[in-house]
């Protein structure tokens, strides 16, 4: 019966073991820490993704699709990653190499090591769901942790976006709205409450976003959004804006500030059983105005408090932004820029148009004919 | 025929039709027979004999402004979407 000795050795003969030099010489090599979470924890090689050894056979494919790729694997020491380079042989990866004297024997000749920024274990815990989605995982929720989303308006489009947003962890999140809760709101904007009746809305959020999740630095701006204010809210650093305005002064206003800051805006808008979705972003697709140069007439261009609201349309319409948001937040799958989302909630129908940059756009064209903020009301009522 | 499909707020103009039938060749000619056959959204979507300002026109999910406009080619099977700007985030 063989010892563990003895199975060591020979896997070891059986295996690719390079020193240091060598495996820094393979040209685009893949580099897998198999050691445990504390251990990763404490420093590792510069660009390396962590497989524990206990995973590396189900999750390998997910990170080396290519079985010519090199592989660099490493432990401590170099006899875990022994046995790892063993079982990637196995599974047919041709070039496999363990690294002689592992992470020690790294961190001992002076190499270079990163310590890995990492989730707390409450954090670890309650982003658990997320953690688990390649897509996001640990890199990806650090991402969101960083964040900073702007929210214009904390009614029926910013209710559910606070909310979700909040509960995925967006580390930083700022609300503009002047306006206080009543009773007429609470048919749909589910950020309120019987509670914060009479209370400000941004208040009324904050109070309700940090209820689900302290971890959120919430930032107010009790204010209605203005040419005069917008630059200074704006200056704040966000990376995104969520766009859940209730007028077309304050939309345009809006769309032009950030072509001028160069920030995205997720745009939603809704009306009865209506809703229109789509993601402007700067220099990669239209803007508002490419898309609506003009508003419509007043009488073509009812409020919400004129017209009426299914209370769930601004839920759909605020967590498909919401949805938006966050991907752009992650840096991952297909945005909405470019297309845009139109949904019929009676039929419930969806339908796509393509929306594309118009060259000869005012704000965001090629030769730009408005390059400081107008007279929004004016603009919008001389329709 | 193709269909047409009706915004809310252009709605009371179509007869409360969520959408409606028109023919034409291209988007001139079927923005003229919705006229003939709806005079009131006529009006409104085509009064002045060219492409609304302030509402957009998608054939089969295509902007006909970055088509052809008024020419842009329309077919039996096309689903026309006219479409205003909306305000609300309430």
């Amino acid at each position: 019966m063989a010892t563990y000795r003895d199975l060591l050795a020979r896997t070891k003969d059986e295996i690719s073991e390079v020193d240091a030099a060598r495996a820094q010489s393979l040209d685009g090599a893949l580099w897998v820490d198999v050691r445990e979470l504390d251990e990763w924890q404490e420093g590792h090689l510069p660009g390396a993704v962590h497989v524990p050894r206990g995973f590396l056979e189900s999750r390998i494919e997910q990170v080396a699709p290519d079985r010519n790729q090199e592989i660099v694997v490493y432990c401590a020491g170099g006899n875990r990653s022994a046995f790892a380079a063993k079982s990637l042989q196995e599974l047919g990866y041709e070039h496999a190499h363990s690294l002689a004297g592992g992470f020690t024997d790294w961190k001992r000749n002076g190499l270079e090591i990163v310590m890995p920024r990492t989730l707390s274990p409450e954090r670890r815990t309650r982003y658990s769901r997320h953690l688990l989605i390649p897509e996001i995982g640990e890199e990806g929720q650090l991402k969101l942790l960083d964040a900073k989303i702007l929210l214009i308006g904390a009614g029926g489009l910013g209710s559910p976006a606070s909310l979700y947003l909040a509960a995925a962890g967006i580390g930083t999140l700022g609300i503009v709205d002047a306006d206080i809760v009543d009773e007429t709101n609470l048919q749909r904007q589910i950020a309120h409450s019987l509670d914060t009746l009479g209370a400000p809305k941004v208040d009324s959020a904050k109070r309700a976003i940090n209820a689900l999740n302290p971890d959120v630095n919430v930032v107010t701006y009790r204010e209605r959004l203005t040419s005069e204010n917008i630059d200074r809210i704006l200056d704040d650093g966000w990376d995104l804006i969520v766009d859940g305005a209730d007028n077309f002064p304050t939309r345009y206003l809006v769309n032009d500030a950030s072509v001028w800051h160069d920030i995205p805006v997720v745009h939603g808008s809704i009306y009865r059983f209506e809703g229109q979705i789509t993601v402007f972003k700067p220099k990669e697709g239209p803007c508002y105005r490419c898309l609506f140069p003009e508003p419509p007439p007043p009488e073509l261009a009812p409020s919400c408090a004129e017209g009426g609201v299914l209370g769930v349309l601004p839920g759909i319409v605020g967590t498909l932004q919401t949805n938006e948001a966050i991907k752009l937040a992650a840096g991952i799958g297909e945005s909405l820029v470019g297309r845009l989302l139109l949904l019929d909630a009676l039929a419930t129908e969806f339908n796509e148009v393509r929306i594309e940059r118009n060259p000869d756009c005012p704000v965001c064209g090629d030769h730009p004919t408005i390059t400081e903020y107008i007279d929004y009301v004016e603009f919008c009522a001389a329709r | 025929m193709s269909v047409v499909r009706i915004p809310p707020v252009l709605r009371a103009e179509a007869g409360g039709a969520r959408e409606v039938e028109a023919s034409g060749a291209n988007v001139r000619e079927l923005l003229e027979d919705l006229t003939v056959r709806h005079p009131a959204l006529g009006s409104r979507v085509y009064g002045e004999g060219e492409l609304p300002s302030f509402v957009n026109v998608y054939v089969d999910g295509e902007d006909v402004r970055t088509r052809d406009g008024l020419d842009t080619e329309v077919r039996d099977s096309s689903t026309i979407i006219l479409l205003p700007a909306m305000a609300g985030g309430c």
